[in-house]
């Protein structure tokens, strides 16, 4: 389980999140919602570590990861899978090697098995055959597929997703939503997304999070969220982002 | 408790103040990202494909270009100083003067000058670029180091490559005022290669092997820790380039002074 509680985190004069609290449960898809540049991307960071808030926790299965660093952060982060908003492919490396370098590094898999487990990590994705390009090579749906292989080979216990289908066409966006949607339900591993894409996010959620003014105004199923009586979140699932300054 | 608006008066020491942190505060992270480079350089494991790949990248794609400016470098010497040298009579030690100038000076500053363009800035601009794109985010959410893996393996190949590279220039480069001196101008070629033998030893080679390994340091150091810390964008990385070669550069030519002044 995900225990956010108060995260506090500024860059400069800026206030990005104000005192945000959450909870992840095991084994879900929680979906975090809200306009750009609202501090989600900011917020996901502190979640993987790679940016330390200024005051509040993040409990990780009841290890508080914000005051973790060196090998302990590294212990925490081997459970985690993270798809980032534009792949994060190694450039340098084949489509086959990127899925395989977690495998290589972090598992010291044996030749045989990690031809195996890369090939079927591709077939989830529904890249069979595709190894040998490089990133470059392929397209922009495909890199994110790619990505989301490379975060799974390893079978973490916690995914996160990073705007997983930001300038995708509306066909692949239900693409990805729905192969996140059937890799957790085989895998079972804890979903934490970032995005903005509404309301296909409804269809693959079991919690969704909106995230305003750096603080989490609302949080609950989709239904709820969905019927929800605050008039910032019933703007932003309505497409009227541009007016939640007025509130 | 909101900044108070500081009174005219004080606003140039607040300047200089907030500069002065500046400085310290970039200072002490460069210092910090070459400690921690190294402390990933001492401890295993060790990415040997990195490090030759490093070798590859640094070291035998700057070759072309070492052959060439060694060999002109060597020629301009050979002409200049025999057009000095023949005023005094003295055109037999063209060829020590050709060898301990660029043995002891133009060989390690020059080449590393040379790989610096090459070699060095193609290094801040893929690191730069690794950044952007969130590859070495990527790296460090596996809980695998950047450092180790990028950064390490460069270090220590520019330890390798650039005595390798400075040794080629000057060989190269005392050919090419082989090739103007004896060829051209009509020194005995027994004069050339016999007087370099009288004048030139071993301390004047360990001169220019000291001098290239600490470029090779310094080149490396630079030209990552600006692809490191590359600001937003393909501007950034632009940005970043430029200051890698732009200091490297300065670094080079202020550090072989002090070199040259401890080790003569």
């Amino acid at each position: 389980m995900i225990k956010v509680e108060g995260l506090t985190k500024s860059f400069g004069r800026q206030k990005v999140l104000r005192e945000l609290s959450l909870d992840v449960a095991t084994g879900t898809i929680t979906i975090v919602i809200g306009r750009s540049g609202g501090g989600k991307s900011v917020f996901l960071k502190h979640l993987i570590g790679l940016l330390r808030p200024d005051a509040g926790r993040i409990m990780v299965d009841g290890v508080d990861i914000s005051r973790l660093r060196g090998r302990d952060l590294d212990a925490i982060r081997r459970t985690y899978g993270v798809v980032f908003q534009g792949g994060a492919l190694f450039d340098s490396m084949s489509c086959f090697d990127n899925v395989a370098f977690p495998l290589r590094e972090k598992v010291r898999t044996p030749l045989d098995e990690l031809t195996k487990r890369v090939e079927a990590a591709l077939a989830q994705v529904g890249l069979e055959g595709m190894g040998a390009k490089f990133p470059a090579e392929i397209s922009g749906g495909m890199r994110k597929r790619v990505a989301i292989a490379r975060a799974l080979v390893t079978e973490p216990e916690i995914v996160f997703f990073d705007e997983p289908t930001t300038g995708l066409d509306p066909v692949l966006v239900n693409t990805i939503h729905h192969l996140i949607l059937d890799l957790h339900r085989r895998f079972r591993f804890t979903a934490v997304v970032v995005s903005h894409e509404i309301p296909e996010i409804f269809e693959i959620a079991d919690t969704v999070a909106m995230l305003h003014e750096g603080r989490i105004i609302e949080v609950g199923p989709p239904s709820v969220i969905q019927s929800s009586t605050n008039p910032v979140v019933q703007r932003f699932i309505k497409g009227e982002a541009e007016n939640l300054e007025e509130r | 408790m909101p900044d108070r608006p500081l009174a005219p008066a004080l606003r140039p020491f607040d300047a200089v103040g907030g500069r002065t942190i500046a400085l310290v505060d970039s200072l002490g992270r460069f210092g910090a990202f070459f400690a921690e480079a190294l402390a990933a350089l001492a401890t295993p494991p060790f990415k040997l494909r990195a490090f030759v790949g490093r070798i590859h990248f640094i070291g035998y794609n700057s070759l072309l270009i070492i052959f060439l400016t060694g060999a002109f470098t060597g020629m301009v010497l050979g002409l200049q100083i025999y057009l000095t040298l023949v005023r005094f009579g003295s055109e037999a030690f063209l060829g020590p003067a050709v060898a301990l100038s660029l043995i002891r000076e133009l060989g390690p500053v020059l080449a590393a000058l040379m790989v610096t363009g090459r070699a060095g800035s193609a290094l801040t601009a893929e690191l730069g670029i690794m950044r952007i794109t969130e590859q070495i985010d990527a790296l460090t959410v596996m809980a695998l180091s950047p450092m180790r893996y990028l950064v390490a393996p460069s270090i220590l190949a520019g330890l390798v490559t650039f005595p390798l590279m400075t040794a080629l220039f000057d060989v190269v480069g005392i050919f090419g005022g082989y090739l103007v001196g004896v060829k051209l101008l009509g020194l005995s070629e027994g004069t050339y290669f016999g007087e370099m033998q009288t004048f030139v030893d071993i301390g004047d080679i360990m001169v220019g092997f000291w001098k290239s390994l600490s470029f090779g340091v310094i080149v490396t150091w630079v030209c990552t820790y600006k692809g490191f810390n590359v600001g937003h964008g393909a501007e950034g990385v632009a940005r970043a380039t430029t200051q890698a070669v732009v200091l490297s550069s300065v670094l080079i030519l202020v550090w072989d002074y002090f070199m040259g002044s401890i080790l003569q």
